[in-house]
C-alpha cells in the first residue's frame, strides 16, 4: 500500500482553500494549520463533524465561519457517534437512490484530545468497532485548552496544567500520556497514523490515505499550543519539529497491519531541547528531564525493534 | 476559631473555601466553563489539607467517583455546568437511591446544549429537581453573593450529611466569576451519624422518627450493601410492591416532611407590598436594588428570594404575598422559577413572569420598566 507519497513538496499542496482565514484561534496556533491542510486534501465533497473544543469555538463565531464545507458541531463526547450517523445516512441516501451511488463523500470527525482520549473514547471505540467509513482526526494539544488548560488523558508526565499544579505536593501531572493511537490500532482499524504539522507533507499524505481507506481511519496529529504550553507564538512549528527530532513524538502509520515509521530521525536530539522551550515544563529538574529522556530511549528502542531496523537513530546531543 | 480572615475572591473560589471548611476531602470533576476554577482551586487546595483531587475522564466518571468516595465515608463534591449536569443525572439518581450525601455544584450557563459557555442563565432550576428519572426529592440552594456562596456551600454539606442526600448548589456564570469580599469564619459542621446498633442487628435503611437512615460507611465494620435497585431496610434488592412503595416513600418523605427545617428564604419589604418580586441568585440582587429604588419613589414593592429552591419555601412565599396584587417572577429563562411560585399561590392569576432573555443581567431601571409593564398591563 505504501508506494510513492502523493504530496512531496509545497508545490504539491492544492491552491484551493476550504478553511478560511479570519478565525479566532490564538496567534501562532498550529490547529489552524492542521485544519487548513486537512481540507486542502479532502476537498469540497466533505462533511466535517467537530467536537466542542478550540477549533470549534474559534472558527464559527457569528457572523463568520471558516468552513466552506458542511460542518456540524456536536456535544463534547459524541463526535464519533454523530459522524457514524452522518456516514450511515449517506449510505442510506445512496440506497434509496436519492444520492448518486458513485458520489464520494468524505466524512471527517475532528476533535481535540479531551474529546478523544477522555470523554469521547466510548463513542470513538464504537465507531471503530462498527467500521464506519469515517476519518477521525485528533488534534492533540495535550490538555483542555479551550476551558483554560486543565489536564487531560493526553497531558504528558510532569506537564503543568491548571489542575496539575506545581508545588510542594505535586510536580505537574503524575501520570503517563495515554497511548491513544495504539488503542485505536488495537481495534483492528485499517489505517492509523500519527503526524505533526512540521512534517506537513507527511501529515497530508496521511490524511489522503485515511480518506481513501475503506472503513474507519484515525490520524493523530500533535498540535503545539502557544497558550497552554507557554511558548512564544512564533515557535509552534519549531517545537513541532523538535518533538520529532527528540523522538518525543514519532510519525508512524499502521496501514492495514503494515507498520512503518514515516519520518526517520538519523540523529536524535536530547529531550531537553524540546522541554526547555515550553513554560509548562519550566519547573523540571535536570533529574526529571533525564527521566523523560530515559523513557524516550525505551520507546525508541521498542520502535526500532518493531520495525526491525534503526529508524530513530542514537542520541547525539 | 482563629481561622477567620477576609479575602477577595470570586464565587467559584468561595465555594472551594466553603467546601474545605465543611470537611470536603475528595473532589472529582471535569473541566467545564464557568465552573472550571472550582476544579483548578481544588487541585491546589485539597493536597494542602490532606485531601484528594481527581480529574475524571468525563462527568459520568466524576459523579460516580464522588458517589463511591462518599459511600466510603469521605465528604465529596463535584462541580459542573449545564452539559455536564445533564450527564450527571444518572449518578445523581444513584446517590438519591443509595442515600449518599454529596454536593454537586451546577454553575448554570446559557443553553440548551453547549449554549454559551461563559454566560449566565437560570434554565436549570427544574433540572436540578427533576433531572433524573422516576420519583425523588432533592435539596437545592442558590446563593446570590460570594459570601453566601461560601456559607451555603457549608450549609449544603451539612444538609447532605444530615439528610443523607445529594445537594445541588446552583450558581450561574455571574456568581462564578463575580469577585467580592469574603469573610471566612468557622461555621458549625455536621457529620453523618454513625450506627449505634451492633453488627447483626443494624439495618442501614431503617428510619427512626427523623425519617433519615443511619448508613454506615464502607470499612466501618458493618455489613452494608448499597444498591441502585429497589431495596428493603437491609439494603437488599427485593421485588415486592410494599417494598417499592416504602422505598420511594422513604427517600421522598425524609425531604418533604423535613422541608420546614431545610427551607431558607429572604423576604424584603413584603409586609405591606402591593407588588412582590420573586427572584433567585444574582438576579435577585438586581431585583433588590430595584425595589429599594422603587420604595424611595413611594411604590409599595417588596421582594421574596428563595434561597433553597428545592424544597421551595411555599408557606413562606404565601405569607409574603398576602397583600400583593401582583407577584412578579423575574428570571433569566423562559420561565422555570415561575412554576413553583404558581404552585404555592392559590389564586395564581396574579403571578406574572418577566423573562429576561439576555445573558447579561438587566440594570435595576430596565427591570423596573419591565415589571411596571406587567403591573400596568
Amino acid at each position: 500500500m505504501s508506494g510513492k507519497p502523493f504530496f512531496r513538496t509545497i508545490f504539491d499542496v492544492p491552491h484551493e482553500e476550504y478553511f478560511s482565514p479570519g478565525h479566532g484561534l490564538c496567534a501562532g496556533c498550529t490547529a489552524g494549520t492542521i485544519a487548513k491542510l486537512l481540507l486542502k486534501v479532502a476537498g469540497p465533497n466533505t462533511i466535517v463533524v467537530n467536537a466542542t473544543g478550540c477549533v470549534e469555538v474559534s472558527t464559527t463565531t457569528y457572523p463568520y465561519t471558516s468552513w466552506n464545507v458542511p460542518w456540524l458541531h456536536v456535544a463534547f463526547e459524541n463526535t464519533a457517534a454523530a459522524a457514524s450517523g452522518v456516514e450511515s445516512a449517506i449510505i442510506a441516501l445512496k440506497k434509496k437512490g436519492i444520492m448518486d451511488p458513485s458520489t464520494k463523500v468524505n466524512v471527517i470527525a475532528l476533535a481535540g484530545d479531551g474529546g478523544t482520549y477522555d470523554i469521547g473514547l466510548q463513542a470513538l471505540s464504537g465507531m471503530l468497532e462498527r467500521g464506519h467509513r469515517v476519518m477521525y482526526v485528533l488534534y492533540d494539544n495535550e490538555a483542555y485548552m479551550n476551558t483554560g488548560i486543565q489536564r487531560s488523558g493526553s497531558t504528558p508526565e510532569f506537564a503543568w496544567t491548571t489542575t496539575t499544579p506545581v508545588g510542594s505536593q505535586w510536580k505537574g501531572k503524575m501520570q503517563q500520556k495515554k497511548p491513544i493511537a495504539e488503542i485505536v490500532s488495537a481495534h483492528g482499524t485499517p489505517y492509523v497514523a500519527t503526524s505533526n504539522p512540521n512534517n506537513f507533507t507527511d501529515m497530508m499524505n496521511k490524511f489522503k490515505k485515511g480518506l481513501e481507506t475503506e472503513g474507519p481511519s484515525f490520524v493523530h496529529v500533535l498540535q503545539p499550543c502557544t497558550t497552554g504550553w507557554k511558548f512564544d507564538p512564533r515557535y509552534g512549528i519549531e517545537i513541532s519539529r523538535l518533538a520529532t527530532e527528540t523522538a518525543m513524538w514519532i510519525n508512524w502509520e499502521n496501514d492495514h497491519g503494515e507498520f512503518r515509521v514515516t519520518v526517520t530521525v538519523p540523529r536524535r536530539r536530547h529531550v531537553r531541547n524540546y522541554l526547555r522551550m515550553q513554560g509548562r515544563f519550566s519547573h523540571l529538574t535536570e533529574q526529571e528531564v533525564n527521566e523523560i529522556q530515559d523513557s524516550v530511549n525505551k520507546k525508541v528502542e521498542n520502535i526500532n525493534r518493531l520495525v526491525g531496523k534503526t529508524v530513530i537513530g542514537p542520541l547525539v546531543e | 476559631m482563629s481561622d477567620s480572615r477576609l479575602i477577595f475572591v470570586h464565587g467559584n473560589g468561595a465555594i472551594v473555601e466553603g467546601a474545605i471548611q465543611a470537611g470536603c476531602r475528595f473532589y472529582a470533576g471535569y473541566p467545564i466553563t464557568p465552573s472550571s476554577e472550582i476544579a483548578e482551586e481544588m487541585s491546589k487546595r485539597l493536597p494542602q489539607v490532606g485531601g484528594i483531587y481527581v480529574q475524571g475522564e468525563d462527568e459520568l466518571a466524576s459523579i460516580n467517583m464522588i458517589v463511591g468516595a462518599s459511600m466510603a465515608g469521605a465528604k465529596a463534591m463535584t462541580a459542573t455546568s449545564g452539559p455536564g449536569f445533564s450527564l450527571m443525572q444518572e449518578g445523581l439518581g444513584l446517590a438519591v437511591a443509595t442515600e449518599t450525601p454529596l454536593v454537586i455544584v451546577n454553575m448554570m450557563r446559557a443553553g440548551p446544549s453547549t449554549g454559551i459557555a461563559s454566560k449566565a442563565w437560570q434554565g436549570d432550576i427544574m433540572q436540578s429537581r427533576f433531572g433524573s428519572h422516576s420519583d425523588y426529592e432533592i435539596i437545592s440552594v442558590y446563593p446570590w453573593s460570594v459570601q453566601e456562596a461560601f456559607d451555603l456551600t457549608i450549609e449544603s454539606f451539612n444538609l447532605a450529611e444530615k439528610y443523607m442526600t445529594p445537594v445541588v448548589l446552583l450558581g450561574d456564570a455571574i456568581l462564578a466569576r463575580m469577585r467580592e469580599r469574603l469573610y471566612i469564619k468557622q461555621e458549625e459542621i455536621i457529620d453523618r451519624k454513625r450506627p449505634s446498633e451492633p453488627e447483626g442487628k443494624y439495618m442501614p435503611y431503617k428510619r427512626d422518627q427523623s425519617l433519615v437512615p443511619v448508613i454506615a460507611s464502607f470499612g466501618e465494620g458493618f455489613h452494608v450493601l448499597k444498591d441502585s435497585l429497589t431495596h428493603n431496610e437491609n439494603g437488599y434488592y427485593y421485588e415486592n410492591p410494599e417494598v417499592q412503595a416504602k422505598y420511594v416513600r422513604g427517600i421522598t418523605e425524609k425531604i418533604k416532611k423535613n422541608a420546614a427545617a431545610i427551607e431558607k428564604y429572604e423576604s424584603v419589604f413584603t409586609e405591606d407590598a402591593e407588588v412582590v418580586i420573586v427572584a433567585a441568585g444574582p438576579m435577585a440582587r438586581v431585583a433588590h436594588s430595584m425595589i429599594i429604588d422603587a420604595r424611595k419613589r413611594g411604590k409599595k414593592w417588596g421582594m421574596f428570594r428563595p434561597v433553597t429552591i428545592w424544597p421551595f419555601p411555599e408557606e413562606q412565599l404565601k405569607k409574603s404575598v398576602q397583600k400583593a396584587i401582583y407577584v412578579i417572577v423575574v428570571e433569566m429563562s423562559t420561565g422555570k422559577l415561575v412554576y413553583p411560585v404558581k404552585w404555592s399561590i392559590n389564586d395564581n392569576d396574579r403571578v406574572k413572569l418577566v423573562s429576561w432573555l439576555s445573558y447579561e443581567a438587566p440594570t435595576p431601571d430596565e427591570l423596573e420598566h419591565l415589571c411596571e409593564k406587567e403591573v400596568n398591563g
